[in-house]
């Protein structure tokens, strides 16, 4: 069949390196081809590792393979390529979270992911770009380039993930790490018709990964398919010293569970509830319509979908925005131009050196965050608005609570609408945190939450179904994921580059 | 008692609140690994964890906590069973993360107490809170600009606050006198002043005697040293009581206090206070204080000065000042006891190391840690003064040598041959070439002169050089004029 090396998922590409049938270099080759191919028109890519370094790599691990040295099975990604989002630590690599304040910064130690990610023997191919700190939706507000659609070059990728979101939908990497505070990984999957899988928060640990809101930031992936993410999650998730908000677990162990596993007979009277505030009149037709489908194939295999309520859905978003800026003010603060990164010039005092580095190395959208979360943790106005947040959130939590005790997942769009134009949302703050409308509950409430291809829009724009799960329920989410693309094809479409 | 200040219209009395910040004597900082050595090259001691690096997360030491905990019992304190820590927000160089890791409103401590005893009157000073934070690094102004040391950035402080209790300069003093003994005896810091390890803030206001509410208040900062903090706040006390002599109203303010001048000097207005935006910090999950840690904590916590006071006075029957100053620190404390262990009066034992061995070291600004002397030499040293061996003199006079070299003193004074001359048949010899030397003395003495006795024993003993034993020759003498 003439499907390419970069078109394969991460576990068929997995099977062919360790049966020998594929060597390191081969697989690392034909990446690079791809992304020299793709990249000037995709933009994924903020630095990519130096390619006689890689090919290096390559031919080392193949040498020692042909020598008979080490077992590969201990080494679950062996070989295979992988993108970092911008905003995790790679000891050596830029790790800009493209901002201009840490445009030259190269990060002097190993993310807890990337520490395991070199033990799993994953090729780090390089960092992705990303909105200026995690903070947007269409990673417009990177001040460092453009990343594009791959499935129309007019459309933005989402964001803030959008770089990793970009480079899986390209075929640049086999997989690549993203973080998802209020739908970075899901929303820019969604839109390139990718699978984005956020874990519970604390599942995955968080240190070595620059903060934009911490109670929120949950370390996840892009992938080709909901088994990829099972088989990651399973190597990457589990109890981490260093990051105390890390949940004291065992790794996961879905994968095996998922893949022998007959989804007729999974989804055999599993209980879906679908809010209706999920599919309300924000909700474009054409997504609307995608989704409904996937009910019914879903329907079909015997699954039981109701339609419920979701009480406090309306007090949600602005609850995220407040709490996510609040927390986002207070880890910006660090970057002040004395330690590392941008410092102005020509300033005469310390407190000047303060404000102008600020004011230049920072870009708009961070700045707006920082306003807002520097206000609501005010004196005078905390409770107001930070405490009250808090509150919602716990509502939030009571809500799923109660649909959980009675469903076992909860199905929406992942977003009100399929992937937009450059610009179109960028001078309007309102519409552009709109496309986190129906993801940015699961943060709030800390649950696992993945995003699915369900189908195109008339205009050849990827529309995503999103499954949540209750607290530590990653195998009913992947399990439902895995299943419905067991039934489907969606997952399988490629964009034409 | 009250520190009351005249004047002509009103009496007036100084109310003094202080919160000191004393830094934990743990191995390593409070959220990373790196070591607390003081004195190190200048940021050798940080990683990117303490620099702040993006994506770094802070990971409590435990050992920090439990010695925030074990002073917080050794004040009194109840210890919350659920605590958590804060992000206090200001942006200043010496401190990463523009945020200090502290803790606001669910302290590790409350409700203390502690006792001090001014002028002979004991009195109660309640401690509000004890509370678990990090240090910030340390700026260094040179010519070439400002450098930033961030060696001590991140180690666990912690901050006592007490109540508005303090009436005076000289009360402040002895509550931190005590405060510094309780902390040194229960090892939770080495409580060095020199190395910055504790230091003061004082909150002054003054108020007519017999009102019952407080008068606008300053905050001097920063002060390192307990006389500094004493004159400190008798002059500010004594400023406001001027300023409200004059008809004018006190600033709330921050204030510095000059050593060399002896003044308060304003920093920066006060009056809108800055707003720290603190918050829970969502990088460390509150945590739980098991009551089996507390117990566990508590029964290692060591006599403290106030009880090792009493039995001082009930065991070895040491005046209620003698036994205060041989406890306030606990390697003196320890040290006295090992002495009287190893035999000879205790009281006899307090008296030599107050005067004279304290008073030596005091000259060479030693500590007792610091001298090779051991303490069953101070006790073999009493015990030959006791026993006639030897002078009280000549104790004194080989005492320098045993705190220089760590000689025991019977090899000394075997050494340099001072042992006493005791026995009669050496001393008479001397006592009839002294009569025989000093006619005049002799007749003054038999015509009633009692002083003349007293220049015919200094002859003697000039003659034996001081080792003669004075109360024998005194006894010779008398019997050989008589005679
Ligand atoms: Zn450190």
């Amino acid at each position: 069949m003439g499907e390419a090396l970069y078109e394969k998922s991460l576990l068929v590409l997995r099977k062919l390196l360790q049966d020998g049938d594929l060597t390191v270099s081969e697989v690392v080759q034909s990446y690079l081809t791809r992304v020299r191919t793709v990249e000037t028109r995709v933009g994924s890519f903020i630095e990519l590792a130096e390619e006689e370094a890689l090919l290096q790599g390559a031919k080392t691990l193949d040498e020692r393979r042909s020598r008979g040295e080490g077992d590969i099975s201990h080494h679950p990604l062996y070989g295979l390529p992988v993108g970092m989002k911008d905003n995790i630590a790679v000891r050596g690599m830029r790790m800009t979270n493209a901002s201009r304040m840490l445009e030259h910064y190269r990060s002097p130690y190993d993310a807890t992911v990337t520490t395991r990610l070199r033990e799993a023997e994953g090729i780090i191919m390089g960092k992705l770009n990303m909105d200026e700190f995690a903070m947007g939706s269409s990673t417009e507000t990177s001040a460092l380039q453009t990343t594009r659609n791959p499935w129309h070059t007019d459309y933005v990728p989402g964001g803030s993930s959008g770089g990793s979101a970009a480079a899986v939908a390209a075929g640049e990497v086999a997989f690549a790490f993203g973080t998802d505070s209020g739908g970075s990984i899901r929303q820019p999957a969604a839109y390139t018709g990718v699978v984005g899988f956020k874990p519970t928060y604390g599942r995955i640990s968080r240190f070595g990964v620059a903060a934009f809101a911490s109670s929120f930031d949950t370390v996840g992936f892009l992938t080709r398919d909901a088994l990829d993410a099972a088989f990651i999650l399973d190597i990457f998730s589990g109890f981490d010293e260093k990051d105390t908000t890390s949940l004291p677990h065992e790794p996961t162990n879905v994968y095996h569970t998922l893949k022998d596993r007959d989804p007729d007979t999974f989804l055999k009277g599993l209980r879906i509830a679908v809010p209706h505030e999920f599919m309300g009149e924000v909700i474009s037709p054409e997504v609307k319509a995608r989704i409904e489908e996937a009910f019914h194939v879903l329907e079909q295999a015997g699954a039981h979908i109701e339609y419920v309520h979701f009480p406090h859905m309306a007090y949600a978003e602005p609850a995220y925005y407040i709490l996510t800026s609040a927390e986002a003010s207070s880890n910006m603060s660090r970057f002040d131009g004395v330690r590392y990164g941008y410092r102005a010039k020509d300033v005469e005092d310390i407190e000047t050196m303060f404000k102008k580095t600020r004011s230049e190395g920072l870009g708009w959208e961070v700045k707006r965050r920082i306003l807002l979360g520097t206000f609501s943790l005010s004196a005078g106005h905390y409770e107001a608005f930070y405490q009250k947040a808090q509150k919602v959130r716990t509502l939030i939590h009571e809500d799923f609570a109660r649909l959980f005790a009675d469903y076992d997942v909860v199905l929406g769009p992942t977003t009100p609408t399929a992937a937009f134009k450059f610009g179109e949302r960028l001078s309007d703050p309102l519409k552009m945190y709109e496309s986190d409308l129906l993801t940015v509950i699961a943060n709030l409430a800390g649950l696992p939450a993945i995003s699915v291809p369900a189908g195109f829009t008339s205009a050849g724009l990827p529309v995503g179904l999103q499954i949540m799960g209750p607290m530590l329920g990653e195998e009913e989410v992947l399990g439902v994921a895995h299943a419905y693309q067991t039934l489907t094809e969606h997952h399988l479409a490629r964009p034409t580059l | 008692m009250s520190h009351v200040t005249e004047s002509a219209e009103k009496t007036y009395e100084t109310v003094v609140g202080l919160e000191v910040h004393v830094e934990l004597a743990t191995k390593t900082k409070l959220f990373c690994r790196c070591s607390t050595t003081f004195g190190d090259e200048p940021n050798a001691n940080t990683c990117p964890i303490c620099l702040a690096h993006p994506g770094t997360l802070p990971q409590l030491n435990e050992e920090a906590v439990a010695y925030a905990i074990k002073a917080a019992l050794a004040l009194g304190c109840e210890i919350s069973e659920r605590t958590k820590f804060d992000r206090k927000s200001y942006f200043y160089p010496d401190l990463p993360k523009a945020y200090q890791l502290s803790q606001y409103d669910q302290p590790l401590g409350q409700n203390g107490k502690i006792e001090i005893e001014v002028d002979g009157v004991k009195k109660t000073v309640r401690i509000e809170r004890v509370h678990l934070e990090e240090d910030a690094g340390k700026l260094l102004h040179t010519v070439g600009g400002t450098l930033v040391d961030l060696n001590r950035g991140g180690v666990p402080l912690i901050e006592i606050v007490s109540a508005p209790d303090l009436r005076s300069g000289k009360e402040a003093r002895a509550y931190l006198e005590k405060l510094k003994a309780i902390l040194s005896y229960t090892g939770v810091s080495d409580v060095r002043m020199e190395e910055g390890s504790l230091r003061c803030d004082a909150n002054v206001s003054v108020r007519p005697v017999g009102e019952t509410r407080f008068g606008t208040k300053t905050e001097i900062k920063n002060m390192n040293t307990f006389s500094g903090v004493e004159k400190a706040i008798e002059y500010e006390a004594a400023r406001q009581v001027e300023v409200l002599k004059q008809g004018g109203w006190v600033r709330q303010e921050t204030r510095r206090f000059d050593d060399a001048r002896r003044v308060t000097i304003a920093m920066r207005s006060k009056e809108r206070a800055q707003d720290y935006r603190y918050f829970p910090d969502p990088d460390l999950v509150p945590f739980t204080v098991s009551r089996a840690w507390v117990e566990e904590i508590k029964s290692s916590i060591p006599e403290l000065p106030d009880e090792r006071r009493a039995r001082y006075m009930a065991q070895y029957g040491l005046s209620a000042y003698d036994a205060g100053v041989l406890t306030l620190e606990r390697t003196l404390a320890d040290f006295y006891e090992s002495a009287v262990q190893a035999g000879g009066d205790p009281k006899a034992i307090a008296n030599w190391l107050m005067v004279e061995v304290l008073g030596h070291l005091n000259k060479e600004n030693k500590a007792i840690t610091e001298t090779p002397m051991r303490p069953e030499h101070l006790s073999e040293l009493v015990k030959l003064i006791e026993e006639g061996v030897i002078s009280g003199k000549i104790g004194k006079s080989v005492l320098p040598e045993m705190l220089e070299s760590g000689e025991a003193p019977r090899t000394i004074i075997e050494r340099k041959g001072l042992i006493q001359i005791q026995d009669t048949s050496a001393l008479e010899p001397i006592i009839a070439k002294v009569i025989e030397n000093n006619p005049q003395s002799v007749a003054d003495y038999r015509a009633g002169k009692d002083r003349a006795l007293g220049f015919l024993v200094g002859q003697v003993m000039k003659e034996t050089k001081g080792k003669a034993n004075p109360q024998r020759v005194n006894e010779l003498l008398l019997k050989a004029l008589r005679s």
